[in-house]
């Protein structure tokens, strides 16, 4: 990663291009950021540096600043104070698809490229997604998955050497967001740009991630190597230490929520056990209900 | 129902002993299906699908039934001298009239005349209203030069001027085109400023977000984002420029359907009248009809559309 794909995000005091002030090996630069909101600093004095080809995941509340600090990243939100170095080719995938509704997907995917991209470039990156047969759709007709899966080939061909993810998956459902983090996984794997994946689900920054960071009061507060062999499994021992080391960090009681999520689990298994049970005693209650309604109801 | 499914569920044997039991219990074995009434059965009741149920009229015919009837009236009304031909004439005699408006070439060139005034002060009125709109949509310096002054402009009815076109413009073509344009303009100025300030914010941001230039935002986002306000402000304004066409013709013309109305006024033609006014409506549905298809075909994206 050569120092000219660094272009700086600009503050409008500034007004100028800052290039090339970064160390060779970072894909993203940032010192001193300072971004606040009518006086309040949602972001102080944040520093954080990302090699090329990490992929770093961005915990914390809601509201405590991280999406700020990806939009930032993203060169959407200039008034800020402080460093903040960039690739040139950078992307981003939000965590609404924002596809525009009047163009077909895979005008979507090549909207905003320079030059007169060619048609099969839409259709390559839709393929890499699994979306290739809805190229010639209407984003009206997409399900929520392939809504998103398209907005990722908008950002893929772009050939980022930074990827943004706000959020990407939150608004899917348990299923469909299994499958686009493993697909994240691979192409991220295949196309080695840094990664920067805003959540607020440990499970999911443990299990796609090089990096987890914390934020808290406008800085990073946290940071912790994810360094589990890949594929990663949520059972392994040394995941559910650091998820609840970081859930610790994240101001949800460790402890409780271990036993909150092994109670759940159980639970879940109590209600499978109902629920498969409920076809045998279900009708019993029903029956009792209906016998002990019906006197009343005859009365 | 329940109650019944209660009762049977509840004390089986004494339905199957008492078949003639409480009156409760008998009611739903009429209405319902005899399944065999053995002990302890759910008696089932058919739900009869509507469709199956009565034979019906298809809906056109319904609808267009009372239209038919009051042609039928009007006639008859006529037709035993209670409505008087000089009041209004009958829609034998309009029919009539009509046809002979049409084979003398009176009608035809006359609507010529109409249609030509409609298409130059639409044009006109929508270069205007449209270029406005973008300049005040597109940008806050033309927001504050045009948008007050615009609003301020609106509030005037834009009938009341023709006094003013008259003394400004003559009696010739010009004061009609520019009514027409006038109410184009405004309808299509209101709509297409509505449309381009209310596009998604975020779809703006993904599109920056995308590497797009100014000029391309406004090409691949603000623009057909505003498309749909376009298309409600050009039926508005297609409305309103037949509206105008009527205005500016009744006051001085001497050709056009204003004109031949006018004339039609002064022998008592109530026949010619009536033919100028449905001819007026038909031309109206005909503009109302082309905007949507143009919707149709502009609009197929709209998750909302359900024009098909």
């Amino acid at each position: 990663m050569a120092t000219d794909v660094h272009g700086s995000v600009t503050t409008p005091e500034q007004g100028k291009q800052v290039a090339g002030a970064a160390a060779p090996d970072t894909a993203v630069q940032v010192d001193g950021l300072v971004r606040a909101f009518g006086g309040r600093s949602v972001i102080d004095d944040l520093h954080l540096s990302i090699r090329p080809g990490e992929f770093v995941a961005l915990l914390g509340r809601s509201g405590c600043g991280k999406s700020t600090l990806l939009r930032v990243l993203a060169g959407l939100d200039q008034e800020i104070d402080g460093e903040v170095l960039v690739p040139r080719r950078k992307a981003v995938a939000f965590q609404a698809p924002r596809l525009m509704p009047w163009k077909r997907v895979w005008r979507n995917v090549l909207l905003g490229l320079p030059g007169r991209p060619e048609r099969d470039a839409a259709v390559r990156a839709l393929q890499e997604v699994g979306l290739g047969h809805r190229a010639d759709a209407w984003p009206k007709t997409l399900s929520g998955g392939e809504a998103q899966r398209a907005s990722l080939a908008r950002a893929l061909v772009r050939e980022p050497d930074l990827l943004l993810l706000d959020e990407p998956f939150g608004a899917l459902d348990a299923l469909t967001r299994i499958k686009a983090q493993r697909l994240v996984a691979e192409l991220w794997q295949q196309r080695g740009c840094a990664v920067l994946l805003v959540t607020h689900d440990v499970e999911e920054a443990l299990l796609l991630a090089d990096r987890a960071l914390v934020m808290d009061d406008g800085r990073i507060a946290y940071e912790t190597t994810v360094d589990l062999p890949r594929p990663r499994t949520v059972s392994d021992p040394r995941f559910g230490a650091l998820r609840a080391r970081l859930l610790d960090r994240l101001g949800v009681d460790g402890e409780a929520d271990e036993e909150g999520t092994e109670g759940q689990s159980t639970d879940e298994g109590a209600d499978g056990g109902a629920g498969s049970g409920g076809v045998v005693g279900g009708t019993e209650v029903v029956g009792v209900g209906a016998a002990s309604g019906s006197p009343a109801a005859a009365a | 129902m329940t109650l019944d499914q209660a009762v049977a569920r509840d004390a089986p044997v004494d339905v199957a002993a008492e078949s003639t039991g409480p009156p409760s219990v008998r009611k739903g074995e009429e209405t319902g299906v005899k399944s065999a009434a053995g002990a302890g059965r759910l008696e089932l009741v058919r739900v009869d699908p509507v469709s199956a149920r009565r034979w019906s009229v298809p809906r056109w015919v319904r609808r267009t039934v009372g239209p038919l009837a009051l042609l039928v009236l009007w006639q008859a009304l006529s037709a035993s001298g209670v409505l008087e031909a000089g009041i209004l004439a009958s829609p034998g005699t309009i029919a009539a009239t009509a046809g002979d408006l049409v084979s003398d070439g009176t009608l035809p060139s006359a609507m010529l005349v109409s249609l030509q005034r409609v298409a130059v002060g639409l044009v006109l009125g929508g270069v205007i209203g449209v270029a406005l709109a973008l300049a005040s949509g597109l940008s806050r310096l033309g927001e504050d030069l045009v948008d007050a002054t615009v609003q301020m402009l609106r509030s005037v009815p834009w009938v009341g001027v023709i006094p003013l076109f008259i003394i400004w413009l003559g009696i010739g073509e010009a004061p009609k085109i520019a009514l027409i344009s006038l109410g184009v303009a405004f309808h299509l100025y209101l709509n297409v400023y509505a449309g381009i300030r209310g596009v998604d914010a975020q779809l703006v941001e993904a599109g920056q977000s995308l590497g797009l230039s100014r000029w391309g935002l406004i090409r691949h986002v603000v623009l057909p984002g505003a498309l749909p306000g376009a298309m409600t402000g050009l039926r508005y304004s297609l409305a309103t420029a037949w509206l105008a066409l009527v205005f500016g013709e009744q006051v001085n013309a001497d050709d056009g359907l204003g004109f031949l109305m006018n004339q039609a006024r002064e022998f008592f033609r109530t026949d010619v009248i009536v033919v100028c006014l449905v001819v007026y409506a038909i031309l109206g549905l005909l503009a109302d009809f082309l905007v949507r298809t143009l919707e149709r075909l502009l609009l197929q994206w709209r998750p909302t559309f359900t024009g098909q």
